[in-house]
């Protein structure tokens, strides 16, 4: 176990963006809210999965709804105990410790805030190792978990308990409730057993979202190369280096899918990359051959402060380094690929791990192998 | 004959214009900005008026750019001490009022916060009523203790409701203690929003000082003009508005520069390169307007929603200080400033800027070449090319598509660029390019704003946005504008779902030349 104080809140924001893969939500509300409870409460408790009891009930939390309207009506901050109480009575057990669902974009911050407020640990573990965008693109789902009883609440103090035949019911149930009580809810989803966390969650990302913003910040402290930092802390590859040429958007089913593409710069000069995304960055092609795809993540970085960009940031003319990150080995079986690979998004292509479609040499901007 | 005075206070220099009707240059002059910026001002004044022929009885409108207000929060100088209130309860306290802001920056402003009930869903329903017990009990509390109010309502911007009756109930109780309303402000996004509202409130009081030192200045030059203050979206604000609304100026510079640019080149579409002592900012004309940015913009380590002009700034210009380290050449980002009229090499200083590389080179011809003429030629080439590069770079990232699109160069210190710039189609240096920027003050239009919700079952949406235009028409008008000149310029409707009578929130903003 470990303490969290407001500097390593401003590291994991910045290691949550990345992972975010361009989409999740920008973090800033989050860590304000996370700022102000350990202000307030002190710091946070996060505690390694192997520390988990067996039997301990853990809840993880996130928000549901609208972007837009979180950025407006902000919560109060008595959400946290509400779901929690509502949990506990239903369940008859209190809740040892919560956790994020996803560790990239604005959930990777709601337990943060909850854990101080309430002064219980987090979990150093999600369940995605990244962002996704609908409920069942958990790893709890591969192991065959439930996503309720669900909780759900406002900050006006209504509070719903989901009980339901299936994830589907659960999405369109809980969408509805979020519109009624003002297009943003606060939701305890997935609530798990300790052995549940250690068999099905990925362990060590929220640290790892940590090292990811000190390498970051570090870096541009001790003026070194942060895309260097980055590379080594998270074990990705240098995918291209370019600046934008051409960027489209349309809206579709209720997503935004696009495609930026890249002319490179410096050792990829000559190259091109197109790189398609859905909220999130989903494929990297260059000149007709696949460098990535989901569920590996595909991260756009500042060419100068390797900071990671969203897809909205994404225009004529900026200049990036993207690069890929291997995905958690629980994406790679074949009900991981099945629920969120490249298929699953409308994309004709397997899934291959990024380590075997880049080779050591293109990620140096040499030949592809 | 009547003439338009214009005045804009930069980072290095203040520059000043005199106009005619026919918008011809009468006479135009520099004076270094002063720390206390309003004696910069005094000092340009009497240098752009120094012509005895200038009958000054018929200057008829002045118009101010100033950065009185970004120095005021950049430097936590003169602020006013502000109640912010926040009208949402229950909602947002996990996020407090002024969260984040630099701690300097909170004592300056007084740190008096206060979250009361009220406000409203997305949708336009209650998120509960207004407290308007708790807002009589606060405005008894500061009472003498705060010099303005700042109001945030959550979901002001769909409906206002709150933040007027709130502002009603405190003008009884505070009588005129200036009272900042968010939704007249800042869009969607509350923190961003507040953030801008109490800065705003902030800034009354130097803006109220500074209009007076204005109207002080000109009728001491013996000018009977009226006075605007430039805004920036490149409209003006009658001085009235500006001391309500103050925060608005505070991007005005640069779009200055870019309007003035449009107007002496005659261009609609093209990209502006502001060559100032210390900066070079690029921009891009849409329209004979700035193309806005999309992201948030920070004031003083604040966070806001504003929109500013979209700019890309550099650390090069005329007083940027050129550096030799282990055979490669830095250029900036310090400056000597305006005191490049000593410390400059051809001005007999001892220090290299990037104008002793441009006279070396042969570019330029001020100040006393030979001085430079021992320079290493390698040096002198390297440095070149470094800034043009800097540049090239700059007007990369601004553009929205490779095809080359025309440039205009403005501002003293773009005499060290060439006639021939990589992705530009033609390099335009129109007459009077040192001074854009106070051209792009006194050329500037009136506008007016006009915010309403209608009921859409009642009206036609086109119905709606014809009385909504009507309005805004008359608020430009009103404002100074000339009734056969005035245009629309904005229209924003934002459908306010779920309300009872298709309920929708439509803006216009018009805009005119002012009425001779």
């Amino acid at each position: 176990m470990r303490q969290l104080h407001a500097q390593d809140i401003e590291d994991i924001a910045v290691g949550a963006a990345l992972l975010g893969t361009g989409g999740g939500g920008d973090p800033h509300v989050g860590k304000l809210m996370a700022l102000q409870a350990i202000e307030e409460s002190g710091p946070v408790d996060l505690v390694d999965v192997s520390e988990v009891p067996d039997e301990g009930l853990i809840v993880p939390l996130a928000m549901m709804g609208a972007p837009t309207v979180l950025v407006e009506k902000v919560p109060n901050g008595e959400e946290f105990p509400r779901v929690f109480e509502a949990l506990k009575n239903y369940l008859g057990k209190p809740v040892f410790a919560t956790m994020p669902i996803e560790a990239g974009g604005v959930n990777s911050m709601i337990p943060l805030a909850s854990a101080a407020k309430l002064r219980i640990p987090v979990i150093d573990a999600d369940g995605m190792g990244r962002a996704f965008p609908e409920l069942q693109m958990v790893t709890f789902h591969l192991a065959g978990a439930s996503a309720t009883p669900m909780v759900m609440t406002d900050e006006k103090g209504n509070l719903v308990l989901f009980s339901t035949i299936s994830n589907h019911w659960t999405e369109a149930l809980a969408r509805s409730a979020t519109v009624v009580m003002g297009g943003s809810a606060m939701i305890a989803i997935y609530p798990l057993t300790g052995r549940q966390v250690k068999d099905a969650a990925i362990g060590g990302i929220v640290t790892l979202a940590q090292r990811i913003g000190e390498a970051i910040r570090r870096s541009r402290i001790e003026s070194r190369d942060p895309l260097a930092a980055v590379l080594e802390v998270t074990g990705g590859l240098r995918l291209f280096k370019g600046k934008i040429v051409d960027v489209s958007r349309k809206t579709a089913g209720g997503f935004v899918r696009g495609e930026a593409l890249f002319e490179g710069i410096d050792d990829y000069r000559g190259k091109t990359l197109r790189l398609q995304f859905q909220n999130e960055n989903l494929i990297a092609v260059s000149n007709g051959r696949v460098l990535a795809s989901v569920p590996d993540l595909i991260t756009v970085l500042d060419a100068e402060t390797a900071k990671p960009v969203t897809t909205e940031t994404l225009k004529y003319g900026y200049r990036a380094i993207v690069i890929g990150i291997p995905c958690n080995a629980r994406w790679r079986t074949p009900k991981g690929i099945e629920t969120v690979g490249p298929r699953y998004f409308g994309y004709d292509i397997d899934y291959v791990p990024i380590e075997e479609r880049v080779s050591r040499e293109w990620a140096k901007g040499g030949e592809p192998a | 004959m009547t003439y338009r005075l214009g005045i804009d206070v930069g980072g290095t220099n203040t520059d000043a214009v005199l106009l005619d009707e026919e918008d011809q240059v009468i006479s135009k002059a520099k004076s270094p900005t002063t720390d206390d910026v309003t004696s910069g001002i005094l000092d340009v004044l009497a240098k752009v008026l120094a012509d005895k022929a200038i009958d000054r009885s018929m200057i008829k409108h002045a118009m101010l750019g100033t950065t009185h207000c970004t120095n005021a929060i950049v430097e936590r100088k003169r602020l006013s001490r502000v109640a912010v209130i926040r009208i949402g309860y229950p909602a947002t306290v996990a996020v407090k009022p002024l969260t984040g802001w630099p701690e300097d920056l909170k004592q300056a402003t007084g740190n008096e916060i206060f979250v009361i009930g009220g406000g409203h869903e997305f949708d336009g329903r209650r998120i509960g009523e207004l407290d308007r017990e708790a807002l009589r009990s606060i405005a008894r509390r500061v009472r003498g203790r705060v010099d303005a109010v700042a109001v945030t309502a959550v979901f002001s911007p769909v409906n206002p409701e709150d933040e007027l009756e709130a502002a009603r109930i405190l003008k009884e109780e505070l009588g005129d203690t200036p009272i900042s309303l968010s939704h007249e402000i800042g869009s969607i996004g509350l923190l961003e929003r507040e953030n801008a509202t109490v800065l705003n409130a902030a800034v009354v009081g130097v803006a109220k000082a500074t209009a007076t030192a204005f109207s002080e200045a000109l009728r001491r030059e013996g000018i009977d003009a009226r006075a605007y203050f430039g805004q920036n979206d490149g409209t003006l604000m009658s001085v009235d508005y500006a001391v309500r609304y103050p925060i608005l100026t505070i991007a005005c510079g640069p779009t200055n520069s870019i309007r003035g640019a449009a107007f002496l080149s005659n261009q609609r579409d093209a990209l502006v390169v502001d060559v100032g002592g210390t900066t070079t900012d690029v921009g891009v004309l849409v329209n004979r307007f700035p193309r806005e940015s999309s992201v948030a913009v920070e004031i003083g380590g604040v966070r806001t929603n504003f929109r500013m002009p979209d700019l890309v700034s550099i650390g090069l210009g005329g007083g940027s200080i050129v550096r030799q380290r282990n055979g490669q050449v830095t250029i900036g980002p310090d400056s000597v400033g305006h005191r490049i009229q000593h410390e400059a090499i051809v001005f007999g200083g001892t220090t290299l800027t990037a104008t002793d590389v441009a006279v070396a080179a042969g570019h330029v011809g001020i100040g006393d070449r030979r001085r430079v003429s021992g320079l290493d030629p390698g040096l002198v080439r390297q440095t070149q090319g470094a800034m043009v590069r800097m540049v090239e770079d700059a007007i990369d990232r601004m553009k929205t598509s490779p095809e080359p699109v025309p440039a205009v160069l403005v501002g003293g210190g773009s005499i060290l660029l060439p006639d021939r710039l990589q992705g530009v189609l033609e390099v335009l240096r129109p007459a009077h390019y040192e001074v854009a920027n106070a051209i792009g003050a006194a050329i500037a239009q009136v506008s007016g704003q006009i915010e309403r919700v209608f009921s859409l079952d009642a009206i036609s949406r086109e119905e709606a946005v014809r009385q909504a235009a009507d309005m805004a028409r008359e608020e430009a008008v009103r404002a100074g504008a000339d009734p056969a000149a005035v245009e629309v310029v904005e229209v924003d409707d934002v459908p306010l779902a779920y309300l009872p009578g298709n309920a929708t929130r439509i803006r216009v903003k018009a805009a005119g030349d002012l009425a001779r």
